[in-house]
């Protein structure tokens, strides 16, 4: 960013909430069936259907409170925010306004420094999500889908406390694990699960009062958030620079040519008359409730990182990383727990060559190819030098391919390290009359070669030799 | 039997029953009597939007069946009409509006639901003031509903056309819903009894939303009794409507002989203003007094904020009524403009088309008092108000069991009269509103006649009060008979 300008944003970011039936209606929620076969007379607004509220969307909601050290409200009113719109069928969206279920929350990111910055949070408020219009394949019409009307929504919105696009990814990335480690949100950005609206202004470094904001809407993945703010960033300083005035407005992100476009105003001209819904009554949430869901709370992000480095001795990076989801956490723990290896030996294994194969296949830690309990017995393998580390990676990827547990391929491959001294003494022998030259270098003095003469035993083992063992054999035999 | 056959139509639900038990007559000769009544009598009248004679006759037969088996509920066989405002499945369900008038509703309410239960056979659907917003009936898309009592005036609504049908002997009872008086105004006006229990009672799902707050279903019969047999079918929880209230249904018809000596009943000191017709404002007394011989006390109270009710109201139910009636938008259901040019002109034109002119006048109040910047000082203000016109019941409640007096200012007027002059039409249900806003039981009784027009007794009582009602309605009936005054061209 250019010199002399600092950034405020805010996120509004959606959850969608992981509930089986709507926030009102008994209708499914599953993604992607045939369009409005997922909706029932109250998602279809029809005359004279009432809404009634999913009790489990306050269970979340609350979840979610105490996850962020929030205030969990005694007492939320659900709101009607009136506009037309055609995939808003009763015309109106439930929400809450006035008084929403969660204020006052916070979170702390890692700023550019590496420092802990703390983020608030200034509320999250329970709402339903629209239906979809549809505009492709039908000529000169539009099509509606319901499916998605009535889905429940946390609309989490943050204090303008972000300070670049960096910022506000890792803020949403943590909200993004808190939601998942909660099980209140599956978190799937593809399907619009999560998405977020960001408020993006800029002033002169120095300058107390705010910018004038724009909003750029619906911002469905990491990446996008990133490009999306950067491009109103460099846009708005670039307008000021050249004298203009930011125009208060909604910005679309384009991610094909990579900038953000006006909305057409018509439909941000809307005064949405919010009223408190009479159709509804006032969640209304006592201590004990707060207390009972605070007790069955799964471990958190932050904690779970704390006991990471505490408990296990990982490194602090590692022990981020392994807790970034809670199905990597676990998987690590398995693992760890099913084996006397080394944890932070099981921590590289994880971060390193399991996460590599998940990536190359495109797979979930949930769908990995190898169990934890399956690593953990490759991983007490090399413990007890059975294997090398090397054979170890050869090992894990027979594995992966399905050819059996670590102990079956090892016996299968013959992979099985040489620890008998006498059968690498032999060897050692082998190479030593084989190479007279490099020999005779070595006592001159050219120690190096010691590699070479390594390199040779192992090659000739096929890597299975010990090679602490074929070290100390060759160093006794050229020595003497 | 064939006396009682030839005043099948005259006859109670309560003596029907007992009819229908003895074998007298049986529901299907029953049903077809009044199907043959409304055939004959309605054009008079226009109380009936659909009349609904085959399932009507299946339904009786069904409940003949039932009853040689010696089954059957607390309605069977017995013939009710269901105000249009409740959907009916597989049946035109209109509001009163051409907005709804090719509306065929995929399900029943909760409501029509209970009484198909009961074994209630529903010879159709009445017509009524456009989504419920009138108290003449005028503002029915579907024609006004005239006044068996005076062709040329209005029954009252918006439930004219359950009150007129009731009234004019084509349906022993029907179902009404009352936002400010519209059960009760109407009743009055007819000479019927009109109840509307505490709000939450009686479950609102599947009746199409006019106020959300203040809306209620109740009942038009010609008794208090069969006023009782109907709300304990209808009245109860249900979990499709998250503001219905749990808690247990009494014995209505069960409490309904217990003396009411020691009932300590208020008067209205405000009731008795220059804003009420002298003559109307007698026959209240004179029923007072009756209720006095019949061993009540009479205790005058206070309602200091009952003026600020009318414009209470016409700020909170408007506001409301503008969001309800967003959905009709012309894009799922209802009426749809023909050759939208864009979306904006598809919206203007349905609306524009499909409501009358006081719905809009509505939508358009409400519009204004929900906007920014207006709804601290209308909205915010008049949910206030509101509650201090509760407060004001809550407090003459610590002192009496019931409060009566006047139900409307004047008896019916005449078609045409106040059509032009919304204010005045408001003012019509200045004693009724008050119940509403405070969520109160409240009921309309015959109390005598003004020119030949029936004045209504108005009682209200706490809230879950209706038993009180209901007896004291009852002990009243017993000891008079306006209520089976039968209007000279419908006997």
């Amino acid at each position: 960013m250019k010199a002399g300008w600092e950034t405020v944003i805010g996120l509004e970011i959606h959850s969608q909430l992981a509930t089986r039936s709507k926030i009102f209606s008994g209708a499914a929620t599953a993604y992607g069936a045939e369009p409005n076969t997922q909706a029932c007379l109250v998602d279809l607004g029809y005359p004279g259907v009432l809404p009634v509220l999913n009790e489990e969307v306050v269970h979340m909601a609350t979840m979610f409170g105490l996850a962020v050290d929030a205030t969990v409200a005694p007492r939320s009113v659900f709101a009607r925010k009136n506009y037309f719109y055609p995939d808003l069928p009763k015309g109106y969206q439930i929400s809450q306004f006035e008084l929403p279920i969660v204020e006052h929350g916070e979170l702390y990111i890692s700023d550019a420094e590496g420092k802990q910055k703390r983020i608030g949070i200034t509320r999250a408020h329970l709402e339903e999500d629209a239906g979809k219009s549809i505009h492709e394949g039908l000529e000169q019409n539009s099509g509606i889908d319901l499916n998605r009307a009535g889905t429940p929504l946390l609309e989490i919105v943050s204090e303008p406390d972000l300070s670049s696009a960096q910022e506000a990814v890792a803020y949403m990335r943590k909200i993004h694990t808190i939601v998942r480690y909660l099980g209140i949100s599956d978190g799937n950005m593809q399907e619009g699960s999560f998405r977020c609206d960001a408020n993006v202004s800029v002033r002169p470094v120095g300058q107390e009062a705010l910018g004038t904001r724009t909003e750029i809407k619906n911002l469905n993945s990491f990446r996008f958030v990133e490009k999306a703010i950067n491009f109103e960033i460099e846009r708005q300083i670039e307008h000021l620079e050249d004298g203009g005035k930011v125009v208060q407005e909604t910005r679309l992100y384009d991610s094909d040519k990579d900038e953000t476009r006006p909305m057409r105003s018509k439909e941000e001209a809307n005064d949405y008359r919010y009223f408190p819904d009479p159709d509804l009554l006032p969640v209304e949430i006592s201590a004990e409730y707060i207390e009972s869901v605070r007790q069955q709370l799964p471990e958190l992000p932050v904690a779970k990182q704390r006991r990471f480095v505490d408990d296990y001795g990982l490194k602090p990076d590692d022990a981020d990383l392994l807790t970034s989801s809670r199905a990597l956490a676990d998987f690590f723990e398995a693992a760890a727990s099913a084996t006397d290896a080394k944890t932070q030996l099981v921590a590289n294994w994880v971060i390193g060559d399991l996460s590599g194969a998940l990536n190359r296949d495109g797979l979930d830690i949930a769908d990995s190819k190898v169990s934890a309990s399956e690593l953990a017995g490759l991983l007490t393998r090399i413990h007890d030098n059975t294997i090398s580390g090397k054979i170890a990676k050869q090992v894990f990827e027979a594995m992966w391919d399905g050819e059996g547990t670590a102990d079956a391929v090892i016996e299968a491959k013959g992979l099985k390290q040489i620890t008998d001294s006498s059968a690498i003494e032999a060897v050692v022998d082998e190479v030593i009359a084989a190479n007279p030259g490099q020999v005779a270098e070595y006592k001159a003095g050219k120690d190096k070669l010691i590699g070479f003469f390594v390199g040779q035993v192992m090659q000739a083992t096929k890597g299975q030799a010990n090679p602490g063992q074929v070290n100390q054999i060759l160093k006794a035999k050229l020595g003497s | 039997m064939s006396a009682a056959k030839l005043e099948m139509h005259a006859q109670s639900m309560s003596e029907l029953a007992a009819c229908l038990d003895r074998g007298d007559f049986t529901s299907v000769e029953l049903t077809r009597t009044l199907l043959d009544r409304i055939a004959k009598l309605d054009e008079k009248l226009n109380a009936f939007i659909t009349v609904t004679a085959e399932p009507a006759l299946a339904a009786a037969a069904r409940a003949d069946k039932a009853r040689a088996a010696g089954d059957g509920g607390m309605l069977n066989g017995l013939p009710v009409v269901h105000k249009d405002i409740f959907c009916t499945r597989g049946v035109k369900t209109t509001c009163g509006s051409k907005m709804l008038n090719n509306f065929i509703s995929p399900y029943d309410a909760t409501v029509v639901e209970k009484m198909a239960d009961a074994g209630a056979v529903v010879l159709g659907k009445s017509n009524m003031d456009e989504f419920a917003m009138g108290s003449s009936n005028e503002t029915s898309f579907f024609g006004p509903v005239r006044n068996p009592w005076d062709l040329a005036r209005s029954p009252g609504g918006s439930s004219g056309g359950s009150a007129a049908a009731v009234a004019a002997r084509l349906s022993p009872a029907a179902t009404g819903t009352d936002t400010g008086g519209s059960i009760r105004q109407p009743a009055a006006m007819t000479g019927t009894v009109g109840i509307k229990p505490t709000y939450g009672r009686i479950s609102r799902y599947g009746m199409i939303a006019f106020a959300s707050s203040l809306d209620q279903a109740g009942i038009i019969s010609r008794t208090a009794e069969d006023a009782a047999r109907l709300l304990g079918v209808m009245a109860g929880f249900d979990e499709r409507d998250s503001t219905s209230i749990d808690r247990p249904v009494p014995d209505y018809l069960g409490g309904l002989n217990e003396s009411i000596k020691g009932l300590r009943v208020g008067v209205v000191r405000q009731h008795f203003d220059a804003g009420l017709d002298q003559a109307c404002g007698d026959r209240v007394k004179e029923a007072i007094a009756v209720l006095e011989s019949l061993g009540a006390t009479t205790v005058e109270v206070d309602l200091p904020n009952l003026d600020l009710s009318v414009p209470t109201y016409y700020v909170v139910a408007p506001a409301e009524c503008s969001s309800n009636l967003s959905r009709f938008d012309g894009v799922r259901f209802g009426h749809r403009a023909e050759n939208a040019k864009d979306l904006l002109d598809l919206y203007c034109r349905s609306r524009g088309e499909g409501f009358g002119d006081e719905v809009k006048r509505r939508i358009m109040t409400g519009t204004y008092v929900l906007s920014a910047g207006y709804y601290d000082a209308y909205y915010l203000k008049a949910q206030q108000v509101r509650h201090l016109i509760a407060d004001d019941f809550k407090q003459a409640f610590a002192a009496v069991d019931v409060i009566v007096g006047p139900t409307a200012p004047s008896p019916a007027f005449k078609l045409g009269d106040k059509m032009d002059d919304p204010i005045t039409m408001y003012l019509n249900d200045i004693y009724t509103i008050g119940a509403n806003l405070a969520g109160l039981p409240a009921m309309s009784i015959p109390c005598g006649f003004v020119d030949g027009l029936p004045v209504g007794l108005h009682m209200v009582a706490a809230h879950f009060g209706e038993e009180a009602l209901l007896r004291c309605s009852h002990q009243y009936q017993q000891a008079t008979d306006w209520h089976t005054a039968c209007p000279e061209d419908f006997k």
